[in-house]
């Protein structure tokens, strides 16, 4: 089923959290709603639950087509995943993940068998079939967060809703947890959207991955588009690290190795990864920026460098290959030129359309 | 006291440093004798010379005590006065609770005030209220005169100053575990399309249900034992509006000890039967915690 939302708004007081949110998310999708804390990610989510209303206005909230906005939470038929599990602590992990059915008017309850077989499934596709019997209290964080989802797939919703699903759990179990969500998404195939803070986990888990800052969407687009070409600023530094150069248009091309200011046409931001930057020890283009190496980080798959613009002062973060850290011998105080290699120029926040 | 005994010596066994020393000992046998001085003299004594003074003259005169038409209607109102009070501020409590705990609204401190005001305010005053709305001179006076409802010197009278001297006991067992508790689970059963009448059932109550039990001890011992404020409203008319505690005294005027004394041994009883009630509700909700803590052995 798909998930489109129309015009939302959305005020605490005299604080906007959600400023005119447009968003489709087709159906069987499992989109990542990926922000900054307070950028309103998780308010949109309780708006589409029907946790939470959005201001009165002309907004919508459709699913498959069907405005939801006057359905309370228990009508909607959507699954809810709580960031902090919202476990029942007085009840087993069967009784749990059975609450959902067990719940349902005496004319739509399946019978005690049928439950337990239901129940017994989930259990068996999240792998806690022998925990049954077990109080949440004692189970792992990880283990909590499968019964959550167990929980809130029993009462087959038509909508999965995830709020920080792993963002209490430790960084192995996170990323164990979150390839093992990708693939009960392609079992299931579920409509499902999830709130995160993290970038590499909505690059890695979803289908589209929708950017919000500030109570606005800032880019919506499947994670390579959104990694690689980033709509604004905003995106750029928040999807990973980034160098920021500031420079000017000269005479039709941007230039950033200057620093003569008085005589720009136009003031440019250009942004790199630390990746997309080559280091050598001669000058291989005339764009080339001389730095001093302060700080080198050696351990990892791509050692990372610290250095220092010779020009300005300014600090540059590059991540070399391992197989060129080792052919350049490099030193702390080792002299180097930096060339940028995907530079991506914003003038004024929107992006130029020219590379180098 | 043995949970007092018990403690001490807990105490002294987490500063590890401190235990060893001989010093330490003393101080530790000191705190425990000053303790049992302390509860001999102001709680066994007077809990024996209760028991002592009833049975003064054998088991025959002790229950012949309740034999009298006044204490038994004594009792009787008694047990009438807790039977309204304990369900209505159990009703209250939960809900005053529940509002509290799980909603935010403008002058919430206030109320959180207002629960605790039968507190603060001397039993007498709780009774002189109810004196001055609803007595002859009263507000309501002269209206209830004229429709011939007594609720002054009389058992509405008792039960509103009963209902009010303990309506906070729930209330406030309930309030500071609802807060820590959030309204997360609620929300989970409203997802999974249970209606407010079922996640209340099955969610809210059992989540408190010890808490709830505990308030509900202590509000009927309250309720059972209340003098002041009864005091107040009942206007002592034998038979008809005395509850125990009064009775007692009335007994206690007229020189009738062995009287006094074998009622006043039903309120001790239920002193004792209210703790012996208490520990064990403790104890149960001890057990259930620690049934939920036991350490999982099984891997992620």
């Amino acid at each position: 089923m798909s998930i489109e939302i129309r015009n939302i708004n959305k005020t605490f007081g005299s604080f906007t959290a959600l400023k005119d949110i447009n968003l489709l998310v087709p159906s069987g999708e499992l989109v990542a709603l990926l922000g900054p804390s307070g950028c309103g990610k998780t308010t949109l989510l309780r708006i589409i639950s029907g946790l939470e209303q959005p201001d009165p206005g002309n907004g919508a909230i459709l699913f498959h087509d069907e405005d939801v906005a006057s359905r309370s939470v228990a009508d909607r038929k959507i699954g809810f995943v709580f960031q902090h599990y919202a476990l029942f602590r007085h009840m087993s992990v069967f009784d749990n993940v059975a609450f959902g059915l067990t719940v349902k008017p005496r004319s739509q309850r399946p019978g005690k068998e049928e439950i337990r077989d239901q129940v017994m499934e989930l259990l068996r596709l999240v792998q806690l079939e022998s925990q049954a019997n077990r109080f949440p209290s004692q189970l792992s964080g990880g283990q909590r967060q499968r019964v959550a989802l167990a929980r809130a797939l029993a009462v087959k919703p038509k909508v999965l809703l995830l709020d920080e699903p792993f963002g209490a759990l430790d960084a192995k179990v996170r990323q164990e947890l979150r390839r093992w969500l990708r693939r009960l998404h392609d079992e299931l195939h579920v409509t499902s959207v999830f709130v995160t803070h993290d970038q590499e986990e909505a690059l890695e888990v979803s289908d589209q991955v929708v950017v919000m800052n500030a109570g606005q969407i800032e880019q919506v687009g499947p994670p390579a588009e959104v990694y690689d070409h980033p709509a604004n600023p905003f995106v750029y530094q928040f999807l990973g690290n980034v160098n920021l150069f500031h420079g000017r248009i000269d005479g039709g091309e941007a230039k950033i190795n200057h620093l003569d200011r008085s005589q720009s046409e136009q003031e440019v931001v250009a942004y790199v990864r630390p990746h997309d930057l080559d280091v050598s020890r001669e000058r291989t283009s005339p764009d080339a920026i001389e730095a001093i190496v302060r700080y080198i980080h050696a351990a990892g798959g791509m050692p990372r460098l610290e250095l220092e613009r010779l020009d300005n002062g300014e600090s540059i973060a590059a991540e070399v290959a391992r197989e060129r850290y080792r052919e350049l011998e490099l030193q702390v105080g080792d002299h180097l030129f930096v060339t940028p290699r995907n530079l991506r120029f914003f003038v004024e926040g929107a992006p130029l359309d020219y590379q180098i | 006291m043995a949970a007092t005994i018990s403690m001490l010596k807990g105490a002294s066994n987490s500063p590890v440093g401190l235990a060893r020393s001989e010093e330490n000992v003393w101080i530790k046998r000191g705190l425990i004798i000053v303790t049992l001085l302390f509860l001999g003299f102001f709680l066994f004594l007077p809990l024996a010379a209760v028991f002592s003074a009833a049975l003064e003259k054998g088991f025959g005169a002790y229950f012949a005590s309740f034999d009298d038409p006044d204490a038994l209607a004594a009792i009787k109102l008694t047990l009438i006065a807790a039977g309204i009070a304990v369900p209505l501020n159990l009703v209250f409590g939960l809900a005053a609770a529940w509002l509290i705990a799980k909603f935010n609204f403008a002058g919430k401190s206030v109320l959180l005030t207002l629960i605790d005001l039968p507190f603060a305010v001397s039993p007498v005053i709780s009774g002189l209220i109810y004196v001055l709305l609803f007595g002859l001179q009263g507000w309501f006076g002269p209206w209830l005169a004229e429709h011939d409802i007594k609720i002054i010197f009389a058992v509405p009278g008792i039960v509103l100053a009963t209902v009010f001297v303990t309506f906070p006991f729930v209330a406030r067992e309930l309030i500071p575990l609802m807060q820590e508790q959030g309204s997360d689970e609620e929300q989970a059963a409203l997802v999974l399309g249970a209606n407010g009448w079922q996640t209340f059932w099955r969610v809210t109550l059992p989540n408190v249900k010890w808490a709830l039990l505990y308030g509900v001890i202590l509000c009927n011992a309250r309720a059972m034992g209340e003098f002041g404020a009864v005091s107040v409203v009942s206007g002592h008319i034998r038979g008809m509006t005395n509850t125990i505690p009064l009775h007692v005294e009335i007994l206690y005027n007229e020189y009738n000890f062995v009287a006094a004394f074998a009622v006043a041994s039903l309120l001790a009883i239920l002193a004792l039967l209210t703790l012996v009630a208490k520990s064990l509700v403790e104890w149960r909700a001890r057990q259930e915690l620690a049934a939920a803590l036991e350490p999982t052995m099984i891997k992620d």
